[in-house]
């Protein structure tokens, strides 16, 4: 025996290195029909650990502080070394976070990967999608600008539509009456310890509860049901390691070089990315014209603004943003259709899917715009669209043609 | 169908919706080009001599210029005048309240402002100056309406005077003229305010010339990985059928 293996041996007797190296890479056997939305899972992961580690270097020279955080930015991106590439990484890895996540859930849409048995797989990572957005909602008040001022104005002030208690909460969250300094060093807390924990976890429940089941793949079939009957592997299953893990290799550097392309060449994606108006400090005593969230959030920004004030309280709206959030959860069990992948489906789902996703990236985009009537009718319109998506699916989906799945993968 | 067809249209005119408000009187191209260092040292020049009186720019030293093509002495005699040491940023002596009080607001810091209101704006705000006795400071200007700042730059542009067209019930601006020259000609000042623009453009992010060197290089670089590691995964997944 070699000294590595007694190492090894003396490791896996008091720790399952062995073991969880095996579970998890070697012996981890995924389908080998992946295609190419299965990129966007490793690549959710890459961004995470950028996030996490420009974040470190970031905390090092920047000052929650109300008086000098906006200038601490300014300081990163002139007289720290490599400052302004660690910050730009930094903003753009916050938006191409949801970029790949959002496609990374898509593909869960395409080819069922929320149905039995991944619900908990699916529910996990709708958390994560609901941390993600709380860390980036936190993440932008700390560069101190005016619109990351102001939209954190806005968006606690929602807190206050809540009936009864909401004036108590709104100011609660705060820690003031206005957002103020108090609010940033709060905000500064969660965004840099607590909310990066939460996401750490939820992130490990979500692999340990995939790797529980296997992954789905494009053909929504589990190939689990067919297996060698000598070493009891699935006969259309690959260890994730070494054939994921060099594809995946290929994902990550066609991703770093749109993501590079961004940071070197458009790091404010034309306002995108980072808002022009978030280059002018933070001043309480002027409301900017026009308060946008940035372009993940804006979907929502554009149900809560269609929802038309009642009994002159903005809850109704409120309740609807939230509702569109909490409806992702119930999909495992809204979804009666018989085959899980897109390629079987019938029309009807395909048609519902594509107007769904019209009806996301429309509200999106009128989420940018300031309101107006022909906006507020079709965020209306899309909206209305979006909720059916989910509240018609038990319905439509159990009545949809399907196609008969294959017995094994295909391509 | 009719419904989607509904739809479909409403979605044809969104972009219209999204023109329309953006507002505003339209903008002239500023004259940008960061690797023209003549350009930019005359631009300094103007910013250090014209602007730097009133306004601040808090996150920039002296010391960058050196990225111009300057030298700290070339700094040190012909554009510090507010401080001692090159290492220093550019702060100015007027007190932020006394200013307003003056002004009836602060003059706002320019380290970052080519990057909150774009170079087309700065370009176009600071040839757009005219004559308005309602005025406090006797200024105001077409793509900023009662702006606090006087005209700075009178004595080079000279004094321009607006004419006026109708448009339905209201009067506006069709175009400014030169009623009293200056000491240069317009397009002399264009020239210079290009020049300035061109100063507060780099200012604004003084990294960004290295920014697009080295993406060239990390893009290249990736490039040829991409390479490897595509055929490193061809090689691996042989055997996969």
């Amino acid at each position: 025996m070699s000294a590595l293996q007694k190492m090894m041996g003396w490791v896996d007797d008091r720790f399952p290195l062995t073991a969880t190296y095996k579970a998890h890479l070697s012996e981890y056997y995924a389908p080998k029909n992946f295609n190419f939305w299965y990129f966007f899972g490793s690549l959710a992961l890459l961004v995470l650990v950028m996030q996490i580690v420009t974040g470190i270097f970031l905390t090092m020279n920047y000052k929650p502080d109300s008086m000098l955080a906006f200038a601490s930015v300014e300081y990163i991106m002139r007289d720290v070394d490599w400052g302004w590439l660690i910050r730009y990484m930094h903003s753009t890895g916050a938006s191409m976070f949801f970029v790949v996540v959002y496609l990374h859930m898509f593909r869960g849409l395409m080819y069922g990967s929320y149905r039995k048995p991944r619900e908990l797989i699916w529910i996990f990572g709708v958390l994560i999608y609901l941390a993600l957005m709380a860390e980036a909602f936190l993440g932008y008040l700390l560069p101190w600008g005016q619109m990351s001022y102001w939209g954190a104005q806005v968006i606690v002030n929602l807190f206050s539509a809540v009936p009864f208690v909401g004036e108590d909460l709104s100011l609660w969250i705060r820690g003031d009456y206005v957002i103020s300094d108090a609010t940033l060093n709060r905000f500064f807390a969660f965004h840099v310890i607590a909310l990066p924990l939460v996401l750490i976890a939820l992130v490990a429940v979500h692999l340990v509860a995939l790797h529980e089941v296997g992954s789905n793949n494009p053909d929504g079939i589990e190939i689990k049901k067919k297996k060698d009957p000598v070493t009891h592997i699935p006969l259309d299953g690959i260890p994730f390691h070494p054939y994921y893990t060099v594809k995946d290799i290929v994902g990550v550097i066609v991703f770093l070089m749109v993501f590079s392309a961004i940071v070197f060449f458009g790091p404010t994606m034309g306002g995108y990315f980072l808002e022009s108006n978030n280059f002018i400090p933070a001043d309480p005593l002027k409301t900017p014209p026009h308060i946008a969230p940035l372009w993940y959030f804006t979907p929502f920004y554009a149900i809560l603004r269609a929802v038309p004030p009642m009994f002159g309280s903005q809850f109704p709206g409120v309740v609807a943003m939230g509702l569109s959030i909490v409806l992702l959860f119930f999909l495992p069990w809204l979804d009666r259709g018989k085959v899980k992948s897109i390629r079987y489906r019938g029309p009807i789902y395909k048609f519902a899917l594509a107007l769904f996703i019209v009806a996301f990236v429309g509200l999106g985009y009128l989420g940018l715009l300031p309101p107006s009537p022909v906006a507020t009718i079709l965020a209306q319109t899309f909206s209305v669209i979006y909720f059916l998506f989910f509240l018609l699916m038990p319905w439509y989906t159990s009545i949809d043609k399907t196609k008969p799945e294959p017995e094994r993968v295909t391509g | 169908m009719k419904r989607l067809k509904k739809i479909l249209f409403l979605l044809a005119a969104v972009p219209v919706i999204a023109c329309a408000s953006e507002g505003g009187p339209p903008l002239d191209k500023a004259p940008v080009n960061l690797s023209d260092h003549a350009s930019l040292q005359r631009g300094a020049r103007i910013f250090v001599n014209y602007c730097l009186n009133c306004h601040s720019a808090a996150s920039m030293r002296y010391s960058r210029m050196q990225d111009l093509g300057l030298t700290e002495d070339q700094i040190k005699e012909n554009l510090m005048f507010a401080a001692e040491k090159p290492g220093e940023t550019m702060t100015v002596a007027m007190d932020k309240k006394e200013a307003k009080g003056w002004f009836g607001s602060a003059p706002p810091d320019l380290s970052v402002i080519a990057r909150a209101r774009g170079s087309d704006w700065l370009y176009t705000y600071l040839r757009s100056f005219y004559r308005d006795d309602s005025r406090p400071t006797g200024w105001n200007n077409v793509v900023f309406d009662k702006v606090a700042m006087p005209h700075v730059l009178w004595s080079l542009q000279g004094e321009m005077v607006p004419v006026m067209k109708k448009e339905g019930e209201h009067e506006v601006i069709e175009r400014l003229e030169l009623a009293k020259p200056g000491s240069v000609t317009l397009a002399e000042y264009d020239a210079m305010v290009g020049d300035l623009v061109n100063y507060l453009t780099w200012m604004g992010e003084p990294a960004q010339l290295e920014r697009k060197q080295l993406g060239l290089i990390v893009l290249a670089f990736l490039a040829f990985f991409f390479v490897v590691v595509y055929y490193l995964k061809k090689e691996f997944w042989k055997d996969v059928h």
